[in-house]
């Protein structure tokens, strides 16, 4: 597709729907016959300036895959970064070497500002709390390949909603399609207003709840999230809904056939592992597609579909 | 146009020759514009009011500045905290041009990002901002997306 030729992807309101279609397809492709020496001649920097093993781990298996090479670091202990080269400089100088830069960075935005001086296209692997667009893709590539469709479903997201900035994405993606939503969090931690705001502009209908035992019958999607301590300034308040949020193997019983689990990863504790065996959990799968999502993206990048 | 100067003779701030009158700041406002401006170090004659009565606003600041003219830039500085402010260019006493200031809908190098962990408050960036809201004043930045609201703002 040419429009995604050269052109970065720093978040995921970067995409048109016709674009995130393509990649999506483009994946589905990938998955049934693997596209092995598609980058024989492609080097792709990975820049870690903050370690994420999993996200850095499948750009790297997703580029191997298709033949091409990888340089780069996965922390900025090991790079220029600590003799206190500027962000500007490490990227203009490893566009030198790649064709394409992959970057996870702390700072919030980092990935934007790259895009503007780098002269080859960038992929934000995560900004801080900001965006991480591939995740995005990746989560609507697994909805779309359990429930056949993106358009009319029920999707419960769970957990920290608050600052969660995978669910934030999502629900910017999904708005485009005819999404029913239930958010369900502690009141600390509920979906900001100016998310709601964008679904209640949509037509979209949104329902929050405090539990979820009761609803979980109706949902096609559970998207879970982690409860973190750190975000409740009353550790009592934590206490309290700890175990809330947790999913259970038995709360699967009479839920839909087509009802799937996802979560980003890592989980903690918030899936207990007798879900795991269930078939309606699916987040490994989920992390799998990640490496097809991200070889549509980088061939779609790189002008090679 | 003889009616608003006929207003702004009244006050007890002296007229000026030449320079730029900037009228109908509001009274809490006044020395944000000053700082913002940096009228501190000018050494054209200044004089600023505050405090004056006014129909619109009830209370009101003008300041007026001797042979200086602000450029575009400047002007957009004055906006974000007094919006309603009027900017009248004076030549041989009189008025010559006036410019109703209005918030643009994207502003460069002026204002701080408010939030900690974004990009251009680590690297040596200029600001940039998309305008979702100008009244009450809403910020988008265009790199960490985060919004700065009017309770924290910073003028660089």
């Amino acid at each position: 597709m040419s429009s995604l030729k050269n052109k970065s992807l720093v978040s995921i309101n970067d995409y048109t729907p016709e674009e995130i279609e393509f990649v999506l397809e483009a994946a589905a492709r990938f998955e049934q016959s693997p596209p092995a020496g598609l980058l024989s001649d492609k080097v792709v920097a990975a820049l870690f300036f903050e370690p994420s093993t999993r996200t850095r781990l499948s750009f790297e298996s997703a580029v191997k895959r298709m033949g091409g090479r990888i340089i780069g670091f996965a922390d900025a202990g090991s790079s220029s970064v600590t003799k206190g080269e500027s962000l500007k400089d490490t990227i203009l100088t490893v566009s030198n070497y790649s064709d394409l830069i992959v970057m996870r960075h702390s700072l919030e935005g980092s990935a934007r500002y790259a895009s503007e001086v780098s002269p080859v296209p960038i992929i934000n692997a995560g900004d801080g709390a900001n965006q991480h667009p591939t995740q995005t893709l990746l989560d609507l590539y697994s909805i779309r390949k359990t429930q056949g469709t993106l358009d009319g479903l029920n999707i419960f997201l769970v957990g920290d909603l608050k600052y969660g900035r995978t669910v934030h994405s999502l629900l910017i993606a999904l708005s485009n399609y005819n999404t029913t939503f239930n958010f369900i969090s502690p009141v600390e931690l509920r979906m900001p207003d100016e998310y709601k705001m964008i679904l209640e502009r949509k037509g979209l209908k949104y329902y929050e709840h405090d539990d979820f035992t009761d609803i979980i019958s109706r949902a096609d999607i559970v998207y879970m999230t982690r409860v973190q301590r750190e975000r409740f300034s009353d550790p009592l308040e934590y206490e309290k809904v700890k175990n809330i949020y947790v999913l259970r193997n038995e709360m699967l019983e009479n839920t839909k056939d087509n009802l799937r689990i996802l979560h980003p990863l890592p989980r903690v504790n918030e899936i207990e592992s007798d879900v795991d065996n269930n078939p309606k959990a699916y987040y490994f799968e989920q992390a799998l597609n990640g490496v097809f999502v991200r070889q549509a993206i980088i061939a779609a990048i790189l002008g090679k579909i | 146009m003889r009616g608003t100067m006929g207003e702004v003779k009244h006050l007890s701030v002296s007229a000026i020759k030449n320079g730029t009158v900037i009228d109908h700041i509001p009274a809490g406002s006044l020395f944000s514009v000053i700082n913002i401006l940096g009228l501190e170090a000018i050494t054209t004659q200044i004089t600023f009011g505050t405090n004056l009565e006014s129909k619109k606003f009830g209370k009101k600041g003008i300041i007026k500045v001797s042979d200086i003219y602000f450029t575009e830039q400047e002007i957009n500085k004055i906006a974000l905290v007094a919006p309603a402010a009027r900017l009248n260019i004076i030549r041989d006493y009189e008025v010559v041009e006036k410019h109703q200031l209005t918030i643009p809908d994207e502003i460069e190098g002026i204002v701080k990002c408010f939030n900690p962990a974004c990009v251009t408050n680590h690297e040596p960036i200029r600001t940039r901002f998309r305008i979702i809201s100008k009244k009450p004043l809403r910020l988008k930045c265009h790199y960490c997306e985060k919004i700065t609201d009017e309770e924290h703002l910073t003028i660089i």
